[in-house]
Protein backbone atom coordinates (compact mmCIF):
# COMPACT_ATOMS: atom_id res chain seq x y z
CA UNK A 1 0.00 0.00 0.00
CA UNK A 2 1.36 3.35 -1.00
CA UNK A 3 1.76 5.86 1.81
CA UNK A 4 -0.46 8.90 1.81
CA UNK A 5 1.81 11.81 0.75
CA UNK A 6 -0.12 14.17 3.02
CA UNK A 7 0.72 11.99 6.00
CA UNK A 8 4.45 12.23 5.41
CA UNK A 9 5.94 14.93 7.61
CA UNK A 10 7.64 17.50 5.36
CA UNK A 11 11.38 17.71 5.53
CA UNK A 12 12.97 20.87 6.91
CA UNK A 13 14.17 22.20 3.51
CA UNK A 14 10.70 21.66 2.00
CA UNK A 15 9.08 23.56 4.90
CA UNK A 16 11.65 26.29 4.48
CA UNK A 17 10.90 26.63 0.76
CA UNK A 18 7.16 26.71 1.43
CA UNK A 19 7.64 29.43 4.05
CA UNK A 20 9.68 31.54 1.67
CA UNK A 21 7.31 31.07 -1.27
CA UNK A 22 4.36 31.96 0.95
CA UNK A 23 5.98 35.18 2.15
CA UNK A 24 7.12 36.21 -1.34
CA UNK A 25 3.57 35.59 -2.66
CA UNK A 26 2.24 37.80 0.16
CA UNK A 27 4.83 40.46 -0.64
CA UNK A 28 3.71 40.38 -4.30
CA UNK A 29 0.21 41.37 -3.13
CA UNK A 30 1.81 44.09 -1.01
CA UNK A 31 3.68 45.40 -4.06
CA UNK A 32 0.32 45.79 -5.81
CA UNK A 33 -1.23 47.30 -2.66
CA UNK A 34 1.40 50.05 -2.50
CA UNK A 35 1.81 50.03 -6.27
CA UNK A 36 -1.69 51.38 -6.85
CA UNK A 37 -0.78 54.37 -4.70
CA UNK A 38 2.53 54.91 -6.48
CA UNK A 39 0.67 54.89 -9.81
CA UNK A 40 -1.84 57.43 -8.39
CA UNK A 41 1.10 59.60 -7.29
CA UNK A 42 2.70 59.42 -10.76
CA UNK A 43 -0.59 60.24 -12.43
CA UNK A 44 -1.49 63.25 -10.26
CA UNK A 45 2.04 64.58 -10.28
CA UNK A 46 2.07 64.56 -14.09
CA UNK A 47 -1.27 66.38 -14.15
CA UNK A 48 -0.60 68.84 -11.26
CA UNK A 49 3.20 69.33 -11.15
CA UNK A 50 2.99 72.66 -9.28
CA UNK A 51 1.06 71.15 -6.36
CA UNK A 52 3.70 68.44 -5.91
CA UNK A 53 6.64 70.82 -6.28
CA UNK A 54 5.23 73.22 -3.71
CA UNK A 55 4.00 70.46 -1.39
CA UNK A 56 7.39 68.71 -1.34
CA UNK A 57 9.03 72.00 -0.34
CA UNK A 58 6.95 72.03 2.86
CA UNK A 59 8.43 68.65 3.90
CA UNK A 60 11.11 68.47 6.61
CA UNK A 61 13.95 67.32 4.34
CA UNK A 62 16.38 66.76 7.24
CA UNK A 63 13.96 64.59 9.18
CA UNK A 64 13.10 62.58 6.05
CA UNK A 65 16.80 61.94 5.38
CA UNK A 66 17.49 60.97 9.03
CA UNK A 67 14.49 58.64 8.98
CA UNK A 68 15.77 56.98 5.79
CA UNK A 69 19.14 56.37 7.48
CA UNK A 70 17.35 55.06 10.60
CA UNK A 71 15.33 52.57 8.57
CA UNK A 72 18.31 51.41 6.48
CA UNK A 73 20.25 50.81 9.71
CA UNK A 74 17.31 48.90 11.16
CA UNK A 75 17.21 46.71 8.06
CA UNK A 76 20.96 46.16 8.32
CA UNK A 77 20.63 45.01 11.94
CA UNK A 78 17.83 42.62 10.96
CA UNK A 79 20.08 41.16 8.24
CA UNK A 80 22.82 40.78 10.88
CA UNK A 81 20.42 38.97 13.24
CA UNK A 82 19.56 36.59 10.39
CA UNK A 83 23.25 35.93 9.64
CA UNK A 84 24.26 35.55 13.30
CA UNK A 85 21.38 33.21 14.15
CA UNK A 86 23.13 29.91 13.26
CA UNK A 87 26.21 30.93 15.27
CA UNK A 88 26.62 30.70 19.02
CA UNK A 89 26.82 34.47 19.36
CA UNK A 90 23.47 34.75 21.06
CA UNK A 91 24.17 38.05 22.82
CA UNK A 92 25.01 39.72 19.51
CA UNK A 93 21.94 38.23 17.86
CA UNK A 94 19.74 39.53 20.70
CA UNK A 95 21.39 42.95 20.39
CA UNK A 96 20.60 43.01 16.65
CA UNK A 97 16.93 42.21 17.29
CA UNK A 98 16.77 44.89 19.99
CA UNK A 99 18.46 47.44 17.70
CA UNK A 100 16.08 46.61 14.84
CA UNK A 101 13.06 47.26 17.06
CA UNK A 102 14.55 50.35 18.73
CA UNK A 103 15.27 51.97 15.36
CA UNK A 104 11.80 51.02 14.08
CA UNK A 105 10.27 52.82 17.06
CA UNK A 106 12.62 55.79 16.47
CA UNK A 107 11.40 56.00 12.87
CA UNK A 108 7.76 56.09 14.03
CA UNK A 109 8.54 58.73 16.67
CA UNK A 110 10.15 61.00 14.05
CA UNK A 111 7.20 60.37 11.72
CA UNK A 112 4.77 61.30 14.51
CA UNK A 113 6.70 64.54 15.08
CA UNK A 114 6.40 65.33 11.37
CA UNK A 115 2.65 64.62 11.40
CA UNK A 116 2.27 66.89 14.43
CA UNK A 117 4.05 69.66 12.53
CA UNK A 118 1.61 69.26 9.63
CA UNK A 119 -1.33 69.43 12.05
CA UNK A 120 -0.07 72.65 13.66
CA UNK A 121 0.45 74.20 10.20
CA UNK A 122 -3.10 73.19 9.16
CA UNK A 123 -1.81 71.03 6.31
CA UNK A 124 -4.01 68.01 7.04
CA UNK A 125 -6.54 67.51 4.21
CA UNK A 126 -10.09 68.35 5.25
CA UNK A 127 -12.21 71.35 6.27
CA UNK A 128 -9.37 72.85 8.35
CA UNK A 129 -6.81 72.79 5.52
CA UNK A 130 -5.20 76.21 5.04
CA UNK A 131 -3.72 76.81 1.61
CA UNK A 132 -1.56 79.93 1.40
CA UNK A 133 0.37 78.75 -1.65
CA UNK A 134 -1.91 79.95 -4.41
CA UNK A 135 -1.78 76.41 -5.85
CA UNK A 136 -5.42 75.22 -5.74
CA UNK A 137 -4.63 71.48 -5.90
CA UNK A 138 -2.09 71.51 -3.04
CA UNK A 139 -4.44 69.49 -0.84
CA UNK A 140 -4.16 66.57 -3.27
CA UNK A 141 -0.43 66.32 -2.52
CA UNK A 142 -1.16 66.03 1.20
CA UNK A 143 -3.90 63.45 0.62
CA UNK A 144 -1.28 61.23 -1.06
CA UNK A 145 1.37 62.13 1.54
CA UNK A 146 -0.78 61.05 4.48
CA UNK A 147 -2.23 58.03 2.65
CA UNK A 148 1.13 56.65 1.50
CA UNK A 149 3.26 57.45 4.56
CA UNK A 150 0.36 56.49 6.86
CA UNK A 151 0.00 53.13 5.15
CA UNK A 152 3.74 52.66 5.42
CA UNK A 153 3.66 53.58 9.13
CA UNK A 154 0.88 51.02 9.67
CA UNK A 155 3.13 48.41 8.05
CA UNK A 156 5.95 49.50 10.35
CA UNK A 157 3.72 48.89 13.40
CA UNK A 158 2.80 45.45 12.03
CA UNK A 159 6.48 44.82 11.26
CA UNK A 160 7.48 45.67 14.83
CA UNK A 161 4.96 43.07 16.00
CA UNK A 162 6.43 40.50 13.60
CA UNK A 163 10.04 41.18 14.66
CA UNK A 164 9.09 41.04 18.35
CA UNK A 165 7.39 37.69 17.73
CA UNK A 166 10.35 36.15 15.85
CA UNK A 167 12.74 37.49 18.50
CA UNK A 168 10.65 35.71 21.14
CA UNK A 169 10.74 32.51 19.05
CA UNK A 170 14.53 32.78 18.89
CA UNK A 171 14.84 33.50 22.61
CA UNK A 172 12.70 30.49 23.52
CA UNK A 173 14.35 28.04 21.09
CA UNK A 174 16.81 25.63 22.64
CA UNK A 175 18.34 25.12 19.17
CA UNK A 176 18.67 28.34 17.08
CA UNK A 177 17.88 26.30 13.93
CA UNK A 178 14.27 26.02 15.16
CA UNK A 179 13.89 29.79 14.80
CA UNK A 180 15.81 30.15 11.52
CA UNK A 181 12.80 30.05 9.21
CA UNK A 182 10.56 32.44 11.23
CA UNK A 183 13.43 34.92 11.56
CA UNK A 184 14.18 34.78 7.82
CA UNK A 185 10.49 35.19 6.93
CA UNK A 186 9.96 38.02 9.44
CA UNK A 187 13.08 39.67 8.05
CA UNK A 188 11.69 39.53 4.51
CA UNK A 189 8.66 41.54 5.64
CA UNK A 190 10.81 44.09 7.50
CA UNK A 191 13.13 44.59 4.52
CA UNK A 192 10.14 44.99 2.19
CA UNK A 193 8.73 47.79 4.36
CA UNK A 194 12.19 49.39 4.21
CA UNK A 195 12.12 49.17 0.37
CA UNK A 196 8.77 51.00 0.26
CA UNK A 197 10.22 53.89 2.27
CA UNK A 198 13.28 54.01 0.01
CA UNK A 199 10.89 55.06 -2.81
CA UNK A 200 8.72 57.35 -0.64
CA UNK A 201 11.80 59.39 0.33
CA UNK A 202 12.60 60.86 -3.15
CA UNK A 203 8.91 61.22 -4.05
CA UNK A 204 7.97 63.31 -1.02
CA UNK A 205 11.20 64.83 0.30
CA UNK A 206 13.34 65.41 -2.79
CA UNK A 207 10.70 66.46 -5.33
CA UNK A 208 11.04 70.13 -6.18
CA UNK A 209 14.40 70.58 -4.43
CA UNK B 1 14.88 35.57 26.99
CA UNK B 2 17.75 33.32 27.91
CA UNK B 3 20.57 34.49 30.11
CA UNK B 4 23.37 35.49 27.80
CA UNK B 5 26.47 33.32 27.94
CA UNK B 6 29.64 35.02 29.06
CA UNK B 7 31.60 33.30 26.33
CA UNK B 8 30.06 35.42 23.56
CA UNK B 9 32.70 36.82 21.27
CA UNK B 10 32.47 39.76 18.92
CA UNK B 11 30.85 38.89 15.59
CA UNK B 12 32.99 38.93 12.50
CA UNK B 13 32.38 36.04 10.08
CA UNK B 14 29.23 36.28 7.98
CA UNK B 15 28.71 39.99 8.53
CA UNK B 16 31.12 41.27 5.89
CA UNK B 17 28.45 41.17 3.17
CA UNK B 18 25.67 42.95 5.15
CA UNK B 19 28.23 45.56 6.27
CA UNK B 20 29.36 46.22 2.68
CA UNK B 21 25.73 46.49 1.50
CA UNK B 22 24.88 48.81 4.39
CA UNK B 23 27.84 51.07 3.52
CA UNK B 24 26.68 51.19 -0.10
CA UNK B 25 23.13 52.03 1.02
CA UNK B 26 24.35 54.94 3.16
CA UNK B 27 26.58 56.18 0.33
CA UNK B 28 23.59 56.12 -2.06
CA UNK B 29 21.50 58.01 0.52
CA UNK B 30 24.25 60.63 0.82
CA UNK B 31 24.36 61.03 -2.98
CA UNK B 32 20.58 61.28 -3.12
CA UNK B 33 20.42 63.90 -0.35
CA UNK B 34 23.28 65.93 -1.79
CA UNK B 35 21.45 66.38 -5.12
CA UNK B 36 19.35 68.99 -3.28
CA UNK B 37 22.46 71.21 -3.25
CA UNK B 38 22.56 71.25 -7.05
CA UNK B 39 20.62 73.82 -9.08
CA UNK B 40 17.12 72.76 -10.26
CA UNK B 41 17.17 70.30 -13.15
CA UNK B 42 14.70 68.01 -14.88
CA UNK B 43 17.13 65.13 -14.26
CA UNK B 44 16.97 65.31 -10.46
CA UNK B 45 13.60 63.51 -10.23
CA UNK B 46 14.58 60.51 -12.37
CA UNK B 47 18.02 60.43 -10.70
CA UNK B 48 16.39 60.24 -7.24
CA UNK B 49 14.21 57.34 -8.37
CA UNK B 50 17.15 55.59 -10.02
CA UNK B 51 19.12 55.80 -6.76
CA UNK B 52 16.04 54.51 -4.88
CA UNK B 53 15.84 51.57 -7.31
CA UNK B 54 19.54 50.83 -6.72
CA UNK B 55 18.98 50.87 -2.94
CA UNK B 56 15.96 48.57 -3.25
CA UNK B 57 17.92 46.22 -5.52
CA UNK B 58 20.69 45.96 -2.91
CA UNK B 59 18.18 45.27 -0.12
CA UNK B 60 16.29 42.65 -2.13
CA UNK B 61 19.40 40.93 -3.50
CA UNK B 62 21.45 40.73 -0.31
CA UNK B 63 19.36 41.47 2.81
CA UNK B 64 16.42 39.46 1.43
CA UNK B 65 18.84 36.83 0.08
CA UNK B 66 17.36 36.71 -3.41
CA UNK B 67 20.85 36.21 -4.81
CA UNK B 68 21.12 32.78 -3.21
CA UNK B 69 17.39 31.93 -3.49
CA UNK B 70 15.98 29.15 -5.66
CA UNK B 71 14.68 30.00 -9.11
CA UNK B 72 11.07 29.49 -8.04
CA UNK B 73 11.45 32.00 -5.19
CA UNK B 74 12.89 34.52 -7.65
CA UNK B 75 9.92 33.98 -9.97
CA UNK B 76 7.54 34.73 -7.07
CA UNK B 77 9.54 37.87 -6.26
CA UNK B 78 9.49 39.05 -9.88
CA UNK B 79 5.76 38.36 -10.31
CA UNK B 80 4.67 41.28 -8.13
CA UNK B 81 6.83 43.72 -10.06
CA UNK B 82 5.59 42.31 -13.37
CA UNK B 83 1.93 42.78 -12.35
CA UNK B 84 2.73 46.28 -11.10
CA UNK B 85 4.35 47.10 -14.45
CA UNK B 86 1.16 46.02 -16.26
CA UNK B 87 -1.02 48.04 -13.86
CA UNK B 88 1.13 51.15 -14.21
CA UNK B 89 1.68 50.95 -17.94
CA UNK B 90 -1.98 50.50 -18.85
CA UNK B 91 -3.25 53.23 -16.50
CA UNK B 92 -0.58 55.77 -17.44
CA UNK B 93 -0.92 54.96 -21.16
CA UNK B 94 -4.36 56.59 -21.05
CA UNK B 95 -3.33 59.81 -19.30
CA UNK B 96 0.06 60.29 -20.92
CA UNK B 97 -1.24 59.85 -24.49
CA UNK B 98 -4.14 62.30 -24.18
CA UNK B 99 -3.78 65.21 -26.56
Amino acid sequence: MRPDPAAIPPSAPAENLTDHLGMWAFLATEVLFFGGMFVAYTLYRSVYPEAFRFGAQTMEFGLGTINTAVLLTSSFLMACADRLLPTRRRAWTHACFAGTILLGVTFLAIKAFEYHSKVTHHLVPGPGFQNHSGVPTLQLFFVLYFAMTGLHAAHMVAGLGVITWVWRRYAKASDPAQAASPVAIGGLYWHFVDCVWVFLYPLFYLAGR
Amino acid sequence: MKILPKTDSAPSAGLAEPLAVFSALLALLAISASTTLLPPSAWKGPAGLLIAAAKAALIVTFFMRLRSARGLVRVFAAAGLFWLAILGALILADYLTRA
